[in-house]
């Protein structure tokens, strides 16, 4: 597996670009700024992870591309998938996107599929639903599909309901309905956070599998550092609707620049570590983000100038930071 | 994965002698300390109505089988398991919040098993326990300083309340002013804080602590060990710490447990159960959890087991874990492998153990790890 680290092929256009992207919701009180500003890309192939905290806008950034959050979301920014703009799409138009160009999973697959339908049937309406195909070529694609996430019997299981199936399998079951069209990007939000560690082990190599054989992209939306750690080609870190850091795997959890990831590898239990080191104070409101860098609050670096403007991602060695010190910092620790 | 080697000699590593007739050599298995808690042979059994048509039958969950294990003073025992393999079940059956269907549960002594109501309220005090979600273990129309202190009215303890309520917020790391504010004015972190407040009001001797951190970020997660650690040396408490998150459990343990459908699979220190694991189902298990180290989880050789937990109404013959086990041997499915040390130090239930170097992960170290 260690050849992920280095083969992500960075070349080309991205298959999904995001460029100061937001999401902000409007409530009684004022306008909570779930994202306020991000670029993401992702290359074709390449499994992303992205990480964060709840609250962080990890999920609300993917869920807004998609046009999911629903009418009281105000998204701006642009979101190309594949060079078409997703933002002010209308939602008929949006439909013909999703599952084909990106599709999206979630954590608990319960909620993704009708309990009152048989799995093929469920999967034979997605290829449908974007492909002129018969209903016998579809079954037989929702079988073959079926197989390649790794059901067993996959025949016999395409007519049976959700309800008869574990946790795990089920998960399988999105999957394969996910990539029923051959996206370009799928987007696996905690895709495995419900279920144990032996069958998350499973999903993960049914996700690197489905990259490497059909070449699908996927981010990976997590807060688990040990699941990035095991599947990710690049990380991007997100603090208050910001990315805080983002870089390849290697580097991110070898020499982190951003003291909010060094904070969060820190957290974290290790063998020889007495004393865990816990980040102090909470989150802030995203109703109210403070002034400058969000994290200042809670950083041990902190100084007066961290509160004077937003930091934007500058490259620094070779990940990219938002971070006004990340330069002296890290000269500080070699010394 | 299977290594091809089905005939792993009975005998552990370096001719080791293995414990056949029954003799428990328990061993480091034993608590640190004075057992505080002592469990025996705990059996659960929850019936089931199952109908098929218009037949309604009538089964029997076994979540809890045959489960014996004490916890000592001062001492830390983790209880790790998938889900639905009985850890929660086993944990509250420890405090009598569900009554055992047989065996033994004493407390210094003590036997809970058989005792009324009345007879349990006074050992009540002594026997806490925090639960995994803060934000539905908290009343939400209740402010924080009655939520800690309903405890001591219900015992009607006498002295100051209010004072108790402030010392306890203070010992938790909140400040004693937010005893007038409700729940809802809490991140998880500090709820979580709240309920450990709530559980320590009794000055109890035991907590069973049912995935108190799972539901918290990594940053908050980890100022909630460091508590639990500290409150343990401060007030001489012994917890259950039962977790799905193995390298927390590996971090706050003295001892660990692993639990399979009710049973207990492997018993040991700490360390010893993470470096030198010899039941299959905790290579496993140890296997799975993804280490936060983008070098070492690539390099390490995963042992994926296939399939899911069976049902526990219909529990496999033999030893349980062997329709998922990668060596099963047909004297697995005859032949249920009992709870004893096979030469390795601490018991173990499986018809043939083996330490496997290369697929435990190895620990990430920070210590080693250069700056650049």
């Amino acid at each position: 597996m260690s050849d992920a680290v280095t083969d992500a092929g960075q070349t080309g256009q991205p298959v999904l670009e995001l460029r100061d992207f937001r999401v902000t919701f409007p409530t009684h009180f004022g306008d909570v700024q779930a994202v306020r500003g991000v670029d993401v890309d992702v290359h074709k192939g390449e499994m992303l992870g992205v990480v964060g905290e709840s609250g962080s806008g990890k999920s609300v950034t993917f869920l807004g591309l998609m046009g999911l959050l629903g009418k009281n979301a105000r998204i701006e920014g642009s979101a190309k998938a594949g060079g078409i703009e997703l933002v002010g799409m209308p939602p008929k138009l949006l439909n013909r996107v999703r599952g084909k160009q990106v599709a999206m999973i979630f954590q608990d697959p319960l909620s993704a599929l009708n309990p009152v339908h048989r799995v093929g049937d469920q999967i034979v309406e997605m290829i449908q639903s974007h492909q002129d195909m018969s209903t016998k070529v579809a079954f037989e694609r929702s079988v073959e599909l079926l197989d390649r996430v790794g059901i067993p019997q996959p025949r016999d299981r395409a007519s049976q309901y959700p309800h008869e199936f574990s946790g795990g399998m089920r998960q399988r079951v999105v999957i394969a309905m996910a990539i029923a069209n051959d996206p370009d990007v799928l987007i696996a939000d905690e895709p495995t956070t419900a279920l144990d560690v032996t069958v998350q082990a499973q999903i993960l190599d049914v996700l690197q599998r489905i990259r490497k054989e059909m070449g699908t992209a996927v981010v990976l939306i997590t807060h688990d550092l040990g699941v990035i750690a095991r599947v990710a080609d690049r990380v991007q870190v997100m603090y208050a609707g910001r990315s805080a850091e983002k870089g390849d795997i290697g580097p991110i959890f070898d020499h982190p620049s951003h003291p909010y990831t060094r904070g969060l590898l820190a957290s974290l239990p290790a063998l020889g570590r007495e004393r865990l080191t816990p980040i102090p104070g909470a989150p802030p409101n995203m109703l109210m983000p403070p002034s400058g860098c969000a994290f200042r609050a809670r950083c041990p670096h902190a100084i007066d100038e961290c509160a004077l403007g937003l930091p934007d991602l500058e490259p620094f060695g070779d990940l990219e930071t938002a971070c006004i010190r990340a330069g002296e910092l890290s000269l500080a620790r070699s010394a | 994965m299977t290594d091809g080697s089905g005939l792993i000699a009975a005998s552990g590593p370096n001719g080791a002698h293995p414990q056949q007739d029954g003799v428990t050599a328990r061993g480091s298995a034993d608590p640190i300390g004075e057992p505080v808690i002592e469990v025996n042979e705990l059996v659960k059994v929850f019936p089931v109505r199952r109908s098929k048509g218009i037949r309604v039958t009538k089964r029997l969950v076994q979540a809890v089988s045959d489960v014996s294990l004490s916890i000592g003073s001062r001492e830390t025992v983790g209880l790790v398991g998938e889900s639905g393999s009985g850890k929660s079940t086993f944990g509250r059956c420890v405090l009598q919040l569900i009554e055992p269907s047989a065996g033994s549960v004493k407390y210094k002594g003590t036997e809970l098993v058989g005792m009324t109501r009345e007879q349990l309220r006074p050992l009540r005090r002594e026997l806490q326990i925090v639960f995994q979600d803060p934000y539905a273990s908290l009343d939400p129309r209740l402010t924080v300083g009655s939520a800690i202190s309903e405890p001591l009215e219900i015992h009607k303890v006498k002295g100051d309340h209010g004072q108790k309520v402030k010392d306890l917020l203070d010992l938790v790391g909140l400040s004693p002013d937010h005893s007038s504010r409700y729940p809802h004015e809490f991140s998880g972190g500090q709820r979580q804080r709240i309920g450990i407040a709530r559980a320590l009001a009794l000055d109890p001797t035991v907590i069973v602590l049912d995935e108190p951190v799972s539901a918290l970020d990594v940053s908050i997660q980890a100022g909630v060990i460091n508590l639990l650690e500290d409150l343990q040396d401060r007030l001489d408490l012994s917890y259950l710490f039962i977790a799905h998150d193995l390298s927390v459990v590996r971090h706050i343990s003295d001892r660990v447990a692993v639990m399979y459908l009710g049973k207990l699979m492997e018993v040991g220190p700490a360390e010893e159960l993470y470096t030198g694991a010899a039941h299959p189902y905790t290579q496993a298990l140890l296997s799975a959890i993804p280490e936060p180290d983008p070098v070492i989880e690539r390099e390490r050789e995963h042992m994926t087991l296939v399939g899911d937990i069976p049902s526990p109404i219909d529990p496999p013959s033999g030893c349980r874990f062997r329709t998922r086990c990668p060596k099963a041997q047909p004297r697995c499915a005859t032949e249920e492998p009992e709870l004893i040390d096979r030469g390795f130090g601490h018991p173990i239930a499986c018809h043939y153990p083996e330490r496997l170097p290369e697929v435990m992960a190895g620990p990430v170290d920070f210590a080693k790890r250069s700056v650049s």
